[in-house]
């Protein structure tokens, strides 16, 4: 019992985090109709951001080092927004309507900014060490809970509540749903689309840059640490539907719960292969992902 | 629109040109310096220095090029080898194996090397070996491996299996219990040394409780973790590679796993990769090898010292390191031997010769060209070293082909 419980929250877990790296995708790619194949990249710039803070805290403030994280995630979200913002107006503007430049271009884009952090970092990976109160695990009937992964758990749940008090409760998040929904009424009616995009652009860099942030608890960072991720970004995005933000968070949390407990029941390997040929199957039948499948929830 | 067009897609092509230019220009760097040192005068012997410089496998690789031009400078030092100094020409293998096949030959064939020493990874070597065969040229690998192998053109100054991981399991069945968790990435090391254990603790008497494989660079180890934890076994055996190794460390501690409930024995990771991985998560466990920077000879003392005095205060020694030191010198002392630097020659007068290694005497053994080595199992402490708690007493006779184990008998070969 208490394996199939921690299974659970395994699965939730991993969920949790595929869906903090897919949830910026699903408003620029969902949203915006742009493949963002620099999208891992700006895991990476996320997550080299959390290195570079760590770094400073231990040579200037190694009394406050226990803090340094909990900076680290808001700086994390705006060094990656900016650079998002940066790429949107200097490339991807020219791209809207146009998903297959936009692949190659931005794909171009991932190869400089992979290029350009080996050339900063290095080309070997780094290890970003946890603050001390993020160590260890929360014990529970015989059961461990790494305070990392409730950490996590915590910090997507608290992303996903202030993404939905955007979108729902602004001025400007009601436009940019208002741009989603149709763009040619949108701007007839005097909502400035440009600056939107740019807006929704830079709000989806900036989420990958805390879902970046995140991953320094689980593993060591480098500058390919976000072509891991892409592949499995996309696939929730399409999966839960594009252009639905709550197919998306279903379809990363069941992604999560079911690659856990095939992984559990097969191994690593093979659960990668059987989940991408369920995917397969799925997408055949419902090939509008989880949007397609009438769930009140979703509506 | 389509000026605009025309203007996005130059600015496009040109970050793409920028970003493929900078990746040729470090790939050249190397044959630049290299063809400027070609220039030989008649007290010099050329040989070749093949490493990855570049790329995901420099951060291990760039050692063993130090390491082997310390001895080098050594030995030119107090005179070179036969009265010739030597000169290496170092090429860069860039993480690449088509492109160690490459410079290989153009190492055997253009530079004319007396001998080569290169490679880390046995994607590597499997790629240079048909090139030294065919060339009739020497290479000198220094890493431990699969075994399952003996080139008529290759010495092997790392580990073999039975010098490695058959020791290291014995010493676990007789000290740490016999259930087994075999965890490793999903590529042939791995898979080789799990059939080989899997024989062994069949055996033995020993059991293989669950054995799993991640793909390369896989970073979520919870599963896994579960899985270790139901299956409750007495020690785990480690042959994960690269950065696998600092999320699958990371997770078991996180999960409440110490080395004291279960220990890791793992045949990858050294003193370089501790201070990667971090010393706090890796204490206690365990690790197989031949050579520590704590290993006690007083050859060890002065290599260390040397090697920080040279490269810096920071930097560590490792058995690879060792490894690629001791195959200069070894080289050293067969062309000696053989009064030539001719490859049929010194071949044929390698074998039985001795070395006093930093990790110990070691001895070449002139039918399979690997050498006897100590081995030695650590303990990681605090500061990032091994303690070594247990070792074979006197260094163990090469058997690639464990064709001295009765138990090895059914192993694909």
């Amino acid at each position: 019992m208490s394996v199939i419980l921690m299974q659970l929250f395994n699965g939730i877990s991993l969920g949790s985090i595929l869906l903090l790296v897919a949830l910026g995708l699903a408003i620029t790619f969902g949203q915006m109709n742009i493949i963002n194949m620099a999208h891992g990249e700006f895991i990476m710039i996320g997550a080299y951001t959390t290195y570079v803070l760590q770094q400073v805290f231990q040579q200037q403030f190694p009394d406050a080092f226990g803090t340094y994280f909990l900076l680290a995630i808001p700086v994390a979200f705006l060094v990656a927004a900016f650079i998002g913002l940066l790429m949107e107006k200097t490339i991807v503007k020219f791209l809207y309507e146009r998903p297959s430049d936009s692949l190659l271009a931005t794909w171009g884009v991932s190869l400089i900014l992979q290029q350009t952090a080996r050339s900063i970092f290095g080309a070997p990976n780094v290890a970003v060490a946890a603050p001390e109160w993020l160590n260890g695990g929360l014990s529970l009937a015989g059961m461990t809970f790494p305070y990392k992964r409730l950490f996590i758990l915590g910090l997507v749940l608290l992303s996903v509540l202030f993404l939905f008090i955007y979108l729902y409760r602004t001025n400007s998040g009601r436009r940019m749903k208002a741009v989603t929904m149709n763009r040619e009424m949108a701007s007839c009616l005097g909502v400035s689309t440009r600056k939107v995009d740019s807006t929704a652009f830079a709000i989806g860099s900036g989420l990958a840059g805390i879902a970046g942030c995140s991953l320094t608890l689980l593993g060591s960072i480098g500058p390919t640490l976000g072509t891991a991720y892409i592949v499995d970004a996309f696939m929730i995005v399409v999966l839960g539907g594009v252009g639905k933000l709550k197919g998306t968070i279903l379809a990363g949390v069941m992604l999560g719960i079911f690659s856990t407990f095939v992984e559990f029941s097969t191994s690593a390997t093979i659960a990668k292969m059987i989940v991408f040929a369920v995917i397969i199957l799925f997408l055949q039948w419902k090939p509008t992902g989880f949007a397609g499948v009438r769930v009140r929830a979703l509506d | 629109m389509g000026r605009k067009k025309g203007l996005l897609a130059i600015v496009v092509m040109s970050m793409l040109l920028a970003a493929c230019s900078s990746q040729i220009e470090t790939a050249t760097e190397g044959t630049e310096s290299a063809s400027k040192a070609a220039v030989s005068d008649g007290d010099s012997v050329k040989v070749g220095i093949l490493h990855s410089l570049s790329g995901t496998m420099a951060i291990s690789e760039v050692s063993l090029r130090d390491a082997e031009q310390m001895a080098i400078d050594e030995i030119n030092a107090d005179g070179g080898v036969l009265g010739k100094q030597i000169e290496p020409v170092i090429e860069d293998g860039a993480s690449d194996w088509p492109t160690y096949a490459e410079k290989a030959r153009k190492l055997l064939q253009e530079d004319k090397v007396a001998t080569i020493f290169g490679g880390w990874t046995s994607a590597s070597r499997k790629a240079m070996l048909p090139v030294v065969e065919q060339n009739k040229g020497l290479l000198w690998y220094p890493v431990q491996y699969e075994g399952m192998e003996a080139s008529p053109n290759i010495f092997y100054t790392g580990a073999t299996t039975n010098q490695q991981i058959v020791p290291a399991v014995d010493w676990l069945l007789e000290n740490e219990g016999i259930k087994f968790f075999l965890i490793g990435s999903d590529y042939v090391f791995p898979r080789t040394a799990n059939q080989i254990i899997n024989a062994q603790l069949k055996a033995k008497g020993g059991k293989a409780v669950a054995e799993e494989y991640t793909p390369m660079g896989h970073t979520d180890y919870n599963t896994v973790i579960s899985k270790i934890k139901s299956s409750k076994p007495d020690v785990i055996f480690n042959t994960l590679n690269g950065d696998s190794n600092v999320a699958f460390f990371k997770q078991l501690k996180d999960a409440g796993i110490t080395a004291e409930d279960i220990p890791v024995l793992s045949v990858s990771v050294a003193e370089e990769e501790i201070r990667g991985i971090g010393t706090d998560v890796l204490e206690g466990h365990y690790a197989a090898w031949n050579y520590y920077q704590t290993t006690d000879t007083p050859e060890n003392k002065s290599f260390v010292d040397n090697y920080k005095k040279k490269y810096g205060e920071d930097r560590v020694t490792a058995d690879p390191i060792e490894a690629a030191y001791t195959a200069v010198y070894l080289w050293k002392a067969a062309v000696e031997k053989a009064g030539s630097f001719e490859v049929d020659k010194v071949k044929a007068a390698a074998g039985g010769i001795e070395f006093k290694a930093p990790s110990g005497v070691v001895k070449v053994d002139g039918e399979n060209q690997h050498i006897y080595k100590t081995v030695r199992i650590g303990q990681v402490q605090g500061d990032g070293q091994f303690k070594e708690v247990w070792n074979s007493g006197e260094a163990v006779k090469p058997d690639p082909y464990l064709k001295t184990y009765d138990w090895a008998s059914g192993l694909k070969k």
